[in-house]
């Protein structure tokens, strides 16, 4: 134990932090709970046939999502684990990463444009009536083009845990590829499944944009569209608050069920590294994992190459000159700054006071403070941004212009989604920084700012700098707060964007996510770099 | 203005001691009662487990005790942090900032904020002459050898020049040569500044060589203390024969 006194800033600053995360959230229920006391027959009135098609739907749609992206990411999985070394390999693990770092909004456009009524695929067939993608399709094209490469390179993560003995003795034994797909790698692969299934579907049905900007009326709507529709459109706030609970009580049941699964809420995988492999493929096996490897790559690589094409064809000089543009840009960039100072802040906070907590505990059992700074963020993944957008909407709408604290909103919203990423970033530099410098510190009487500047910046620059960025890509491109909150006077690109195609500006949507898309995938592209390189 | 004596109060050696000291760690409970003199090296040997480092993190105030007192010229500090005592201490590993130059690492036993007076600097440039240094003052950690870095830490001492200094294996991981170095430097630098020193180890040399007195711990508790030469001209106690192996029992059947 290091006596409480150098300590008790870390942990003062995790409680703050938990505090606002409780005051963010708790706000959001107090609403809910305000809205419904006040509209009670309102609220269980709303209980009708549409409510259960809505249900229904989310939990289909999520369904056959899943199935769509993990079925075959099995299979791509494993030929790409047959073949550790071609030409290429690493490049398609790296686009494998990159529909992560996408906007879900600009995903959608580009798949808009390569499979919608209008787009290449509908040149392609040479004026034959395709009949494009909107409603059921649209989404799961778009849900598999998100999770498909994500579960792959999970499953591929999985069959690396393999020991290389193994390898070695199913050569020796001489082994076939059937064999040893049954007894080598369907283990490694069956017990990763559940949580990467169970991830997947989690992703699945808290899906908004997509569903906003693919889904088609009322046949193919989610419990998250339809609370931003009764927000927004109906303005019928007692199906609000029945959607919201709904909504709320169907995403605890999955982070239970996850939560026993051991699944990975937070989804994001190494790139892993090819161990070498004993048993080589024959001429058959080969010729179909090549197709099954290029098959995903054109589904992947499509709707992104779709969405540069299309981007260049749109008149950029001309949006760039645009004042709404401008300033779109301008207040996308000022709240994602502001939003990723806030993750950062909040995040490290926490680790801080874990850790500085776990110090003071030594052997002894755990508190309910530190157990809350280890958990506390994940708290967050229960309730869904849609669902705290709504809660606050409802309250502040009674006391204040709701459209006038939209910044607010966006801001705070959006940093405490990106804490599990950011704290899964600096969390372990932190401790291991604290591990070699706790004592230390404590020795030559190094703390409060002379600890921060001498120690504890300098080994969490670059950690710091990846969480920063990529809490920071993830506020950019979010349309979720922003598509309740945004208004004339307050516009993010993503809503800028959405207003677009709303008005059948295809092209000038196009640029927009083009611009949207390059300057996340940057962010994204920086972050990995700097937390590879602390690695090393 | 501190009750506390520092180096500039008590210029030798202060005597430590640990008054009926209990501490517990999960399943493990120690209970030490013990003086080290001032102003002498003492080895602390016991088998892993025994409580050695923790007997030393108690001086050092990382670990607080559950009950008893921890005693330093007679002042109880038991409830002092680590910075307020008048203590240094040398870990077997990371001593140093890796990302600080070696002058700022020593700097840092000056001020804790590295706000260096010109008297300072001549004091680190001496420390670091001392312990055979000089022009290495803007090296990293990473481009010295091992034992650079524990010469490091021992400038550091130096600099901070506080009367008890507490050794936790800092030589463990050096090569045969170097550690006799670091120990006739340890010892040339005692014999000039007279502190108390504190000094783990699990090499029966290390103690033969520097050590004037011997604690020996078995079980979290003090099993034997007195002079170090007692211990190994076969006298020493059952238990402490039974540590060092056959060595001196052979010797003594030869």
């Amino acid at each position: 134990m290091v006596p409480a006194r150098s300590t008790d800033f870390r942990v003062s600053a995790g409680i703050v932090a938990l505090a606002a995360i409780a005051l963010l959230i708790g706000g959001a229920f107090a609403g809910l709970i305000l809205e419904g006391a006040r509209d009670l027959s309102g609220a269980a009135s709303a209980f009708d046939p549409y409510l259960l098609r809505v249900a229904r739907f989310t939990l289909w749609q999520a369904i056959l999502s899943t199935l769509l992206s993990v079925v075959p990411a099995l299979f791509v999985a494993r030929a790409l684990s047959r073949h550790p070394s071609f030409f290429g390999r690493g490049l398609i693990l790296q686009l494998f990463a990159l529909p992560l770092a996408l906007p879900a909004i600009v995903a959608a456009l580009g798949i808009l444009a390569l499979y919608g009524n209008a787009g290449y695929f509908d040149g392609l067939l040479g004026g034959e009536s395709w009949p494009g993608i909107y409603g059921l399709s649209g989404i799961l094209v778009a849900h598999v083009f998100f999770n498909l490469p994500l579960a792959t390179r999970l499953f591929l993560e999985a069959l690396g845990t393999v020991p290389a003995n193994q390898w070695r003795l199913a050569s020796q034994l001489g082994m076939g590829a059937r064999p040893a797909f049954r007894l080598i790698e369907w283990p490694a692969l069956r017990a990763a499944l559940p949580g990467i299934a169970g991830l997947v579907f989690m992703l699945c049905i808290t899906s908004f944009t997509i569903v906003l900007t693919l889904g088609g009326g009322p046949a193919a709507t989610t419990l998250e569209v339809a609370i931003y529709q009764a927000l927004r459109f109906d303005f019928d706030p007692a199906r609000a608050v029945t959607l919201t609970l709904l909504q709320i009580a169907l995403t605890f049941v999955v982070v239970l069920a996850l939560m026993r699964l051991g699944a990975n809420t937070v989804g994001d995988a190494n790139l892993p590294v090819a161990p070498r492999r004993y048993l080589s493929a024959g001429t058959a096996e080969t010729a179909l994992n090549a197709a099954l490897i290029s098959l995903a790559l054109l589904f992947v690589a499509g709707p992104m190459a779709a969405t540069l094409a299309a981007g260049l064809g749109a008149d950029l000089g001309r949006l760039a000159g645009e004042a709404a543009v401008r300033q779109a840009t301008l207040t996308s960039v000022v709240l994602a700054l502001l939003s990723a100072v806030l993750a950062v802040a909040l995040s490290l906070s926490l680790i801080m006071a874990r850790r500085a907590l776990a110090l003071m505990r030594g052997a002894g059992p755990r508190t309910l403070l530190e157990h809350a700074t280890d958990t506390g963020a994940g708290f967050v993944l229960v309730v869904p941004p849609i669902v705290v957008g709504a809660g606050w909407f409802l309250l502040l709408r009674t006391v204040s212009d709701v459209f006038a604290v939209a910044p607010v909103m966006v801001v705070a919203v959006n940093a405490v989604m990106a804490m599990p990423f950011a704290i899964r970033a600096v969390r372990p530099a932190y401790d291991a920084a604290s591990e070699r410098h706790e004592r230390l510190c404590a020795q030559l009487g190094i703390s409060g700012w002379s600890r921060l500047i001498l120690v504890d910046w300098p080994s969490l620059r670059r950690p710091l700098a990846t969480a920063f960025a990529f809490a920071m890509a993830l506020s950019l491109g979010d349309l979720g707060v922003i598509a309740l909150f945004g208004s004339d006077s307050v516009q993010t690109l993503p809503y800028l964007l959405l207003a677009r195609m709303g008005s059948y500006r295809t092209a000038d949507a196009a640029g927009l996510a083009l611009l949207l898309g390059m300057v996340c995938l940057a962010l994204v592209l920086v972050a990995d770099r700097l937390g590879r390189g602390e690695r090393a | 203005m501190t009750p506390i004596p520092d180096g500039a109060e008590v210029k030798h050696g202060a005597t430590v001691r640990l008054d009926k000291v209990s501490f517990s760690y999960g399943e493990a409970s120690f209970l030490f009662d013990v003086e080290f003199a001032a102003s002498r090296i003492t080895a602390i040997m016991g088998p892993s487990g025994s409580g050695k480092s923790t007997l030393l993190n108690l001086v050092a105030g990382f670990e607080a005790p559950g009950s008893g007192r921890v005693l330093i010229v007679e002042l109880n500090v038991s409830a002092a942090p680590p910075s307020a005592r008048p203590v240094s201490m040398v870990f077997q590993e990371n001593n140093l900032f890796a990302h600080l130059s070696v002058e700022r690492n020593v700097g840092l036993g000056r001020s804790p904020s590295l706000g260096l007076s010109g008297a300072d600097r001549e004091a680190i440039a001496g420390a670091l002459q001392r312990v055979g240094l000089a022009g290495k003052e803007n090296r990293l950690p990473r481009e010295l050898s091992g034992g650079e870095r524990q010469r490091v830490a021992l400038a550091r001492v130096l600099v901070r020049d506080r009367p008890v200094l507490l050794l936790d294996e800092p030589f463990a991981s050096l090569g045969p040569a170097l550690r006799d170095d670091m120990l006739d430097l340890l010892a040339s630098v005692h014999a000039e500044r007279k502190m108390t020193v504190l000094f783990v180890t699990h090499q029966p040399e290390d103690a033969r060589r520097i050590g004037q007195d011997m604690v020996f711990l078995d079980n979290g508790t003090v099993a034997a203390a007195g002079p170090a030469a007692d211990f190994f001209d076969g006298s020493g106690p059952e238990a402490f024969r039974r540590y060092i192996g056959s060595g001196p029992a052979k010797a003594r059947r030869d």
